[in-house]
């Protein structure tokens, strides 16, 4: 269920109040029919099937590839190696001279006879048929001069070093006071470090394109979450004209942040399209996802909280050592949103990187919460048991006046309302505040809590709105819909602003011909898409209100406009009102077309001025058997503070999907990377296992009302990722209540917890 | 996958004989196993027999009051059939705590007793493996081995056998009927189906070229209550860490007698016959049952990763003796 209660943030009056209702998605019905075409789906004629090769070493060179007798196969019209693909420039160095070029370097294919990780790909095959060219890929032998790569996180942290930015541009370190001499002087501590493993997205779709050249027109369809990145980086990799590349994307299923830049399947598609002069189809498999689409990496979190007796925290460290790819670094914020959560007079955060012969990590599902949370909220856990507090109350003795880093103020803050709501709805009283102590039958029962916590980031988009002669309203922007529920909220944002019934809007996304948008991705889609969109459609009523007023057409001639307002599919100045739609045929046959633009939220006064975040409570009740150690969740509750809530019922989807990711992470989301061989072992979706309907209980999610007018002009906050920030740490701090082990090595599964669970009377 | 020609097989003699007359045909029914191996090539049959479709989907009274269970009958046909759910309900469980419902609405019951290991090894073609590729090693052995066995390994392969309905089935004390290219049957117990993999681990089965199993029998139901208890890293869709099939009849507070199958510890399903006879005769105590789950592990060993099973499966099967008594 989903409420969304009133608290003292300004609730927000819409002219329709079709912003903040529950509708159904829009585009559901054409999902749910099979009538939206995903990227693998799209037919043109004469396309051509591709498949890749990948390596069978995780470090080397090929030292020979044999395609004689691919090429001989039936059906087959291309074998692409790095002997014969079209020139592309060199990969480069790790690290891009600034930030947006991770994004649109050049990523090439097959361009080198060097193996830079297990599974890299060594050839492509195209063939009359899918099944030809997949058959042909098992005939090309490949011999590797292998050469000794590290692929052991732990073995190697000796080699850590310091990289120049996190992920987003943050600051690698921060440092505040004197955390050792604090830490060292606080009468009770926790010095506790935690483990998190390799995971990996796995969106339901797999990465797909389909590449056509007309001339020298190159126009792809594929699964992306960001098209200007796509674009720019396939244009980067083919050494052409961004404006020669058309990106299509209309239906995304699934993305968790592996689908922001360009991958093998795109560029290699578009490479022997080139070459064949026929459209390429490629899709990874879900086994080549695992090397070649991204991933979140293993780290190891060391978390030290100092506190007085009384709770009060006079020191926060929190150490993060990551791998990354030896050829293109990547460090995940993990330590960051510890700048902006609690309280500390001295702090530290820290990122460390231990380079590996792997292929990059990659922005997964709340990239720097979902791990760091994971550690620094067991370790919150494990303070206010030393202590004997509350864990709720421990948080609310920390809860900042101000950024605790930045010393500015947030632009709202309900971590404190969040946590006692939840409390309140959860039963929290009735825990028993003493491990392993609540015993149904054969199971142990334990209840847990996290708070959360998000930055709220908007990115430069600009949105494309026009009105037509009948009142129907076309938005347009290369924005995507990964699944979240972005054409419904753009279609409730236009609906509201233009006073016109949701089926007069018309929300086309997904196109790269449309005005750039930030994508899909750090939770910023709605609010940056969205404002984009707000602006435009109110240049769209400035227009139409300008012709209204000098049209000799128009029923409002000579009207003041600064009294007018657009509601129930009527204009009103004054006294005076039209239909909009007879309006715009009287005055525009044409009708009437405007943009809108929103900056970049880091370069706004507003955002350096405050700390932006959304903020939640996560509750958890986990079940343990005592025989077994298998641990099944009972119910789970999120209380979020994240502005304005634009639908309800899509809001909750996204929360529960985090709540669900947090599940994940906290109990068997893994790769196992092989110290020997550098491949990641359990690479399909039978072996890495990710929450599924048995493993996802009852949940409850609340929205605060709130109303942040620092963040953008409607007052809405990202969620797309608040979801999973803390949800695992809940779940991890319910076991230990349950159980009274605390395991610090992610994912708890089973075995880490058995050796410890007492042999109970039968 | 390679390419493969396919043929739908008219009766169960003219398949045989189709398969035997090429070495490197195979038998394909619901293919939920087959087909996957096939895309990966691990599996490169050039010529496929279709036997879905043969008359081997039914289940039939036995004279001595058991099942006939045809090899063609489906996983969830065979859960949800009436007979099965009453008398066998440790089947119909173990049977609903395997795969999915889609994968069970294709899969055959001889399909499930062939399904081959999941060893990640042995689904990558560039690892050793000497259960794909005999002689090349085996990879888990020193490598991720969480899901191995603990039970009748070899140094040249530790993987296990991933059905449930078979565990099930071996607990049952079924039996598995044949009939061979030539049209000869025969009939042996479900547990000399499998091989352990000693130095041979490609070879699974005592099944010859072209002999495909016709039907699983189920002798009477046994006296006593049947308990199938599975446990795995999340509810559903995953393989068993361990399971434990177990029938217990008791008489008064003492155990008359014990049948007890356990799975996801060995490359077939673990008949511990010594814990049997421990606890028939043996008061229904925790004691009893403590000692029996040592007895039933006692020649385990672990590989590092899967080291966690032996106590695991120890406790699992306490805890299912004491449910099978508690509800006798």
């Amino acid at each position: 269920m989903t409420e969304t209660k009133t608290r003292e943030n300004r609730p927000s009056k819409t002219r329709s109040g079709v912003i903040g209702r529950p509708i159904d998605r829009i585009d559901g019905p054409l999902k749910v029919t099979g009538g939206a075409t995903y990227a693998y789906e799209n037919a043109l004629d004469g396309t051509a099937y591709g498949y890749i090769l990948g390596a069978a070493v995780a470090k080397g060179r090929i030292a020979e590839i044999d395609t004689a007798e691919a090429e001989r196969a039936p059906a087959v019209l291309l074998v692409m190696t790095h002997r014969n693909a079209p020139a592309q420039p060199d990969f480069g160095p790790a690290v891009t001279p600034t930030v947006p070029e991770v994004f649109t370097r050049a990523r090439p294919a097959l361009n080198s006879e060097r193996v830079r990780y297990y599974d890299e790909p060594v050839a492509l095959v195209v063939a009359e048929t899918f099944e030809a060219a997949r058959a042909a890929a098992g005939l090309i032998k490949v011999r590797y001069d292998e050469e000794p790569g590290l692929y052991d996180l732990p073995g190697h942290m000796a080699d850590a070093y310091a990289p120049k930015r996190t992920n987003a541009g943050f600051e690698t370190d921060s440092v505040i006071g004197d955390f050792e001499g604090a830490f060292a002087a606080a009468p009770v501590k926790i010095d506790a470090t935690y483990r998190t493993p390799f995971e990996h997205h796995n969106p339901m779709e797999p990465h797909a394109t389909l590449a056509a050249w007309s001339g020298n027109e190159l126009t792809i369809h594929t699964s992306a979450q960001t098209l200007a990145n796509f674009r720019a980086g396939v244009a980067s990799t083919l050494g052409i004209p961004p404006e020669r590349v058309r990106i299509v994307s209309p239906f995304i299923g699934g993305g968790f942040g592996s689908k922001l830049i360009a991958h093998a399947d795109t560029i290699l598609a578009a490479l022997a399209a080139q070459v064949l002069q026929r459209p390429v189809k490629i899709a990874l498999t879900r086994q080549q996802m695992f090397a070649n689409a991204g991933h979140r990496a293993e780290m190891i979190q060391q978390v030290r909280l100092g506190a007085d007796t009384d709770g009060r925290l006079t020191g926060i460290a929190h150490d993060v050592w990551s791998a990354t790819s030896s050829f293109e670094e990547y460090c995940e914020q993990t330590a960051v949103f510890a700048r902006s959560l609690y309280a500390a007079p001295n702090r530290v955060t820290r990122h460390r990187l231990v380079p590996l012969d792997i292929n990059r990590g990659e922005w997964m599902r709340s990239p720097g919460e979902a791990p760091g949370m994971l550690a620094f909220e067991c370790a919150m856990d494990e303070l206010a048991e030393r202590l004997g507090l509350d864990p709720i109350e421990l948080r609310i003795r920390n809860e900042p006046a101000q950024d605790p880093e930045r010393g500015v103020p947030f632009s709202t803050r309900n971590l404190v309302a969040c946590m006692k709501e939840g409390a309140r709805r959860f039963g929290w009283e009735r825990r028993n505040p003493t491990p392993g102590r609540a015993r149904e039958g054969r199971k142990l029962i334990g209840c847990g809590m996290a708070a959360a916590i998000r930055p709220n980031y908007i990115g430069a988009a600009t949105a494309r709105v026009a009105i037509d002669r009948d009142g129907r309203v076309t938005a347009r922007l290369d924005m995507t819909d990964i699944g979240t529920g972005t054409y419904t909220i753009l279609t409730q944002i236009a609906a509201d602003s233009l006073g016109l019934p949701i089926s007069s809007i018309k929300v086309e996304l997904g196109d790269s011909r449309f005005p750039r948008t930030a994508g899909s991705g750090g939770s910023w889609g709605a609010a940056s898409a969205g404002s984009a969109l707000y602006n435009a459609c109110n240049a769209l009523k400035e227009r139409i209100l300008e012709a209204a007023q000098s049209s000799e057409a128009s029923p409002l001639r000579g009207a003041n406009a600064t009294e007018a307002s657009f509601a129930d599919g009527e204009v009103s100045v004054g006294q005076r009102s039209a239909s909009l739609a007879d309006l715009v045929r009287r005055i525009a046959p044409g009708g009437f077309e405007a943009e809108g633009s929103v900056a970049a939220g880091a370069a706004t006064q507003s955002y350096k001025a405050y700390s932006q975040h959304s903020n939640g409570a996560h509750f958890a009740e986990v079940a343990v058997d005592c025989d077994t150690g298998e641990i099944r969740m009972r119910r789970m509750l999120a209380v979020m503070g994240a502005g304005r809530i634009l639908n309800p019922k899509t809001a909750r989807s996204q929360i529960i999907g985090g709540m669900t990711w947090g599940i994940g992470a906290a109990l068997m989301e893994q790769t196992v990377l092989d110290r020997r061989y550098g491949h990641f072992v359990n690479h399909d979706l039978a072996e890495y296992h990710v929450p599924i309907n048995g493993d996802v209980p009852e949940m409850e999610v609340v929205f605060l009302e709130e109303h942040d007018d620092k963040a953008n002009p409607f007052g809405a906050k990202g969620i797309g990722e608040l979801g999973v920030c803390g949800a695992g740490a809940a779940v991890a701090n319910a076991i230990y209540n349950a159980t009274g082990v605390r395991v610090r090595d992610f994912p708890i599964t089973l075995d880490k917890l058995l050796p410890a669970l007492p042999v109970i009377a039968i | 996958m390679q390419s493969f020609t396919y043929e739908r097989a008219a009766s169960a003699e003219q398949a045989g004989a189709a398969v035997a007359a090429r070495p490197d045909a195979k038998f394909i029914s619901g293919g939920t196993n087959l087909l996957d191996l096939m895309k990966l090539e691990i599996e490169r049959p050039a010529h496929l027999v279709d036997i879905s479709r043969l008359p081997l989907d039914r289940i039939e009274e036995t004279a001595a009051g058991g099942l006939r269970v045809g090899a063609q009958v489906r996983n969830s046909d065979l859960a949800a059939d009436p007979r099965v759910r009453s008398r066998y309900p440790m089947l119909t469980q173990a049977l609903l705590a395997g795969a999915s419902g889609q994968i069970r609405n294709k899969a055959s019951t001889s399909g499930n007793l062939l399904q081959r290991t999941r060893c990640p090894y042995f689904y990558d073609r560039n690892m050793p493996c000497n259960k794909r590729e005999p002689g090349s090693g085996c990879a888990a052995l020193q490598g991720f081995n969480r899901m191995h066995a603990v039970l009748g390994a070899s140094q040249a392969c530790i993987a296990v056998h991933p059905s449930d309905m078979a565990v099930a089935m071996a607990g049952l004390d079924a039996s598995v009927e044949t009939i061979s290219p030539g049209g000869e049957t025969r009939t042996m117990p479900i547990g000399d189906l499998h091989r352990l993999p000693e130095a041979t681990p490609h070879v699974e089965t005592v099944l010859g070229h072209g002999e495909m199993i016709a039907a699983v029998t189920l002798p009477p139901p046994p006296p006593g209550r049947q308990v199938y208890r599975k446990v795995r890293d999340r509810a559903s869709y995953a393989f068993a860490l361990v399971s434990v099939a177990a029938i217990v009849e008791k008489s008064g507070d003492r155990i008359r007698s014990a049948r007890i199958a356990l799975g996801g510890v060995a490359a077939k399903p673990w008949r511990a016959t010594e814990a049997e006879h421990m606890l028939a005769g043996a008061a229904a105590s925790d004691g009893a049952f403590t000692d029996a789950a040592e007895a039933a592990l006692a020649g385990a060993v672990g590989h590092g990763g899967n080291d966690f099973k032996i106590p695991l499966a120890k406790r699992t099967m306490r805890h299912t003796l004491a449910a099978a008594v508690e509800s006798a």
